[in-house]
């Protein structure tokens, strides 16, 4: 099975600087190990025919992880370019994702209808993630603005319809789960709101994909994500990072970011 | 306090001819007393964090929580009647769509109810409905227009209903700030996210809004719907300037529109809210 590396190019468009230029980038194994395991746990109880890849963890060598080996891992930061930088990185990664889709079998295989979704769902998410990188970059300096993302999606087989559908799935409801999350961390009216037309357009596309793999069923809303109150997910950063963190290589931390405002 | 009471306060001209901004509304037409405004948590998400009296100090919260009840009224009346009328296909897609948004509408309209109780305010009582909107829809087919118009119109409305909710809950968030209201209405906007996507799909149409296209088949009087969906400039930041770093496919400003979901303001959303309720306060 081919195992693609998302290689997202770093523009350092600040070359100059020399402290960004030392900012480490790398495959850190042993922590990717450890996210991906939770990965494969979490997308088992979900459905057992998805295998993403079959991947196993223990292959990996898995050398004790030093943290923060010379000092420069990003971290996402406090209050709420914290916040900004963390929906980005998610936007990054499903991005990369959708992209990695539209050059993949399934993809060239797919129906036009699911052809068409993935088209949007890629573009909604460029979108998203090219919006961040300017926003935050001007908020708060490029110093402060998380750096382009490598990731490694080689757990997803890109010519199997179900594994992309899956993985689909399980970003965009990690999704709308971080963004509905994060919304009482968020301090400026502006942000909120800014983060209520995201996240909207995630369950949008959440639903789709749900319909998409179980059609005509209650799945879209489904049970497994909507409590008997009908509520939606809502995720702190932590669960966020950890099911993300299996397709996240570039390391960073997310060490400051805000506590819920209402402690709710 | 009556609904059309609420409603009333929400059009009123002397009111939003006033008004610099929603929460300068809110304040004008605080309707619910000191005493409501002082008292407990709610949602059962009591925190110790959190000072009521600041929470309530300018009621923003409770009129936002309020449209939101009445929104869900709407739905919540709307799809039961959908699933008696006899409309929709048993076992059929769109019955099952139906039954699942039904469950959560219904919950919704209990869960704001208790968090209003909880938070000592009275919740609005429940509007008379006339989803004919005075006799421009027969989605029931209560008066014989056919079932298959009937059923267009009933997914029509389905659609104008759920995409109106993701927006008025999205317009009510800055006044939900730092109230434990935020996070489950923030739950509530996404369903009906999902919902709006799943009800846009069985009708032949994308789950997402391009510009403020109301889409096919959706009747003209559903525009107000759309109304601003067409906006591509998002935080200061006008979108259709952008150099992306990947292409995108396609139309750029189509693109642009869909990826972002625009609020509307409760004066909108109770307008369009509006053209279903039966104004029997005079009865």
């Amino acid at each position: 099975m081919k195992k693609p590396l998302v290689k997202v190019d770093v523009i350092e468009a600040s070359s100059k600087d020399s402290k960004k230029n030392s900012r480490r980038k790398f495959l850190k194994l042993g922590g990717l190990g450890l996210a991906g395991s939770s990965f494969l746990l979490y997308s088992c109880s979900e459905d057992d025919m998805f295998n993403p890849g079959g991947e196993v963890v223990g292959e990996n060598p898995m050398p004790e992880p030093d943290p923060d080996p010379d000092g420069e891992v990003f971290d996402l930061g406090s209050g709420d370019v914290g916040i900004l930088n963390y929906a980005y990185a998610l936007e990054q990664l499903e991005a990369a994702f959708y992209t990695q889709v539209r050059a993949g079998a399934y993809y060239s295989g797919a129906s036009d209808e699911e052809k068409q979704i993935f088209d949007d769902l890629y573009n909604h998410e460029v979108i998203h993630r090219d919006f961040f990188k300017v926003a935050i970059t001007e908020a708060a300096g490029e110093e402060n603005t998380l750096p382009d993302l490598e990731f490694d999606v080689s757990s997803i087989d890109f010519g199997d319809r179900t594994s992309v559908l899956e993985t689909a799935k399980l970003l965009e409801d990690t999704g709308v789960g971080a963004y509905n999350g994060a919304g009482d961390r968020i301090a400026s009216a502006t942000y909120l709101t800014l983060a209520g037309k995201i996240v909207s357009v995630e369950a949008r596309h959440a639903s789709a994909i749900r319909s998409l793999i179980n059609p005509e069923s209650a799945d879209f809303a489904g049970d497994d994500v909507i409590d008997a109150n009908g509520l939606d997910l809502a995720y702190d950063p932590g669960t966020v990072l950890a099911d993300a963190g299996g397709f996240i290589a570039t390391e960073f931390t997310a060490n400051n970011l805000p506590e819920p405002m209402t402690g709710s | 306090m009556s609904i059309i009471k609420l409603l009333d306060d929400f059009t009123s001209e002397k009111l939003t001819t006033k008004s610099t901004s929603r929460r300068e509304m809110f304040n004008t037409l605080s309707s619910f007393g000191k005493k409501a405004a002082m008292a407990a948590v709610p949602f059962g998400l009591a925190s110790n964090k959190m000072n009521a009296a600041t929470m309530f100090q300018e009621n923003s919260a409770v009129d936002a929580l309020q449209l939101a009840l009445t929104l869900e009224y709407l739905e919540a009346e709307f799809y039961i009647k959908a699933l008696e009328s006899g409309v929709l296909d048993g076992y059929s897609r769109a019955e099952t769509a139906y039954m699942q948004i039904s469950k959560h509408e219904s919950a919704h309209v209990e869960f704001l109810k208790a968090g209003l109780e909880g938070a000592g305010a009275t919740p609005v009582e429940k509007p008379t409905f006339d989803f004919t909107a005075d006799g421009a829809f027969d989605p029931f087919n209560e008066n014989g227009i056919g079932q298959e118009t009937a059923y267009a119109q009933l997914l029509a409305l389905a659609q104008a209903f759920e995409d109106t909710g993701v927006r008025a809950y999205k317009g009510q968030a800055g006044n939900l700030m730092n109230t434990p209201f935020l996070e489950p209405a923030l739950q509530i906007h996404s369903v009906e996210a999902r919902h709006a996507s799943e009800i846009r799909r069985i009708r032949g149409l994308d789950g997402w809004i391009t510009g403020s296209m109301r889409g096919d088949g959706m009747p003209e009087a559903t525009q107000a719907v759309y109304n601003g969906e067409e906006n591509v400039t998002q935080g200061g930041v006008d979108l259709t300037g952008l150099t992306y770093a990947d292409d995108i496919v396609g139309d750029l400003n189509a693109a642009i529109t869909q990826a972002f979901d625009e609020p509307i303001t409760a004066e909108t959303a109770v307008a369009i809210a509006s053209l279903f309720i039966v104004d029997d306060s005079s009865m």
